[in-house]
């Protein structure tokens, strides 16, 4: 069900390898909280990065405020099962707000890796793709291969997919990315060109 | 000319505020301001599974430059409150109008706990808390409300009282 064998690292760099080439402009990331937050910081910090280091369970719902505000732009959620499980309401309220502009990659490794590696439902049954197809998702991937992500991440820029990826839960060196949410949220608001108020 | 019901004067509050998305879950009391919000071709109206989704949403709409308000009854301040350090954190506005059960006239026991500590909650967490008795200040109290989260990038909530509101009716 959960779990796989693709390094983290390697998707997370793949996924926004052509970030700033997104339709619209520079693609908006919002990382939710635990290990997404580390790989895409890792994958190299940009402004319109935006990193949640607690909220847990807020990751989709930002995603979706901040694609309704900006629809000529493009959104990327990029989080874990553990985050999404929390969350999992909000794939209901995603799916019946259907923003065109907003894609969810949910890292499936089957744990909570923040915590000492406890199992997730992700590995006692939920499958996430099934639950978010019940949500009323209707574009739905999963990816268990490299091959798999090369041909998902030009897709996450230009549908409204949410795709479970399954990723190794082997342990990658830590890269703390900024964690001041006041200097994320402007810097954010700056390099959408939003009018400071 | 005639004066408009209260709830249509919130409703024109919230649009003179700027605001450009509405996430609710759903109370009687918010019954008329959820229906014109849908019918509103400016208005994203979101209807959350869990108050907290609402607290997230606006974050989002903050980040893209939008204004929002999250519409609840007072149960659902206790499922809000880890999710409010989000817009604590990142300075964000946050804006909420909150109905109140279990403290005028109410029937169902369920809702006295938590609409007791309704107010000491938000405050604890941080929120700005106001609260509106009579019809007459409902929409004085949103509109300076409104002003002050978003001009002051603060947590505001406002509490519209049962007894405004109209206890429920359970039997004739």
């Amino acid at each position: 069900m959960s779990g796989g064998t693709l390094d983290r690292r390697a998707v997370a760099a793949k996924l926004v390898q052509t970030a700033d080439a997104a339709p619209g402009g520079p693609l908006l990331v919002v990382c939710g909280l635990g290990s997404a937050v580390y790989d895409i910081g890792a994958a190299g910090d940009r402004p319109e990065n935006f990193y949640l280091w607690g909220a847990m369970g807020g990751a989709a719902m930002i995603g979706l405020g901040l694609a309704l505000a900006q629809p000529t732009r493009r959104v990327l959620v990029v989080t874990g099962d553990g985050e999404a499980l929390m969350g999992m309401g909000a794939l209901a309220t995603v799916a019946a707000m259907a923003p065109a502009n907003l894609s969810i990659v949910i890292l499936d490794n089957g744990q909570f890796g923040e915590t000492g590696h406890q199992r997730s439902h992700t590995s006692l049954g939920t499958d996430l793709s099934v639950v978010a197809r019940g949500c009323g998702w209707r574009n739905v991937a999963v990816v268990d291969d490299m091959a798999g992500v090369d041909a998902l991440a030009p897709r996450l820029q230009t549908e409204a997919l949410l795709a479970v990826i399954r990723i190794s839960a082997a342990e990658v060196p830590r890269f703390l990315p900024p964690r001041d949410g006041a200097m994320l949220t402007l810097r954010l608001r700056q390099a959408i060109g939003v009018a400071p108020d | 000319m005639t004066e408009l019901p209260w709830q249509d004067q919130v409703y024109a509050a919230l649009k003179s505020a700027g605001v450009k998305q509405l996430a609710y879950v759903p109370d009687a009391g918010h019954a008329r301001v959820i229906a014109m919000a849908h019918e509103d071709n400016d208005m994203h109206a979101v209807v959350c599974t869990t108050e907290e989704e609402g607290i997230a949403l606006s974050a989002g709409a903050y980040l893209g430059g939008q204004r929002s308000v999250l519409l609840m009854q007072s149960s659902g301040v206790g499922n809000c409150i880890n999710m409010l350090s989000l817009p604590i954190n990142c300075r964000m506005p946050f804006f909420t109008i909150i109905t109140m059960r279990g403290e005028w006239g109410e029937f169902n026991p369920w809702q006295v706990p938590m609409g007791s500590a309704t107010e000491a909650v938000l405050k604890a967490a941080g929120v700005h808390v106001r609260r509106a008795e009579r019809a007459d200040e409902v929409v004085d109290i949103i509109a300076a409300s409104a002003t002050l989260a978003f001009d002051s990038h603060i947590p505001v909530a406002v509490l519209l009282s049962q007894r405004l509101i109209g206890a429920k009716v359970w039997t004739k």
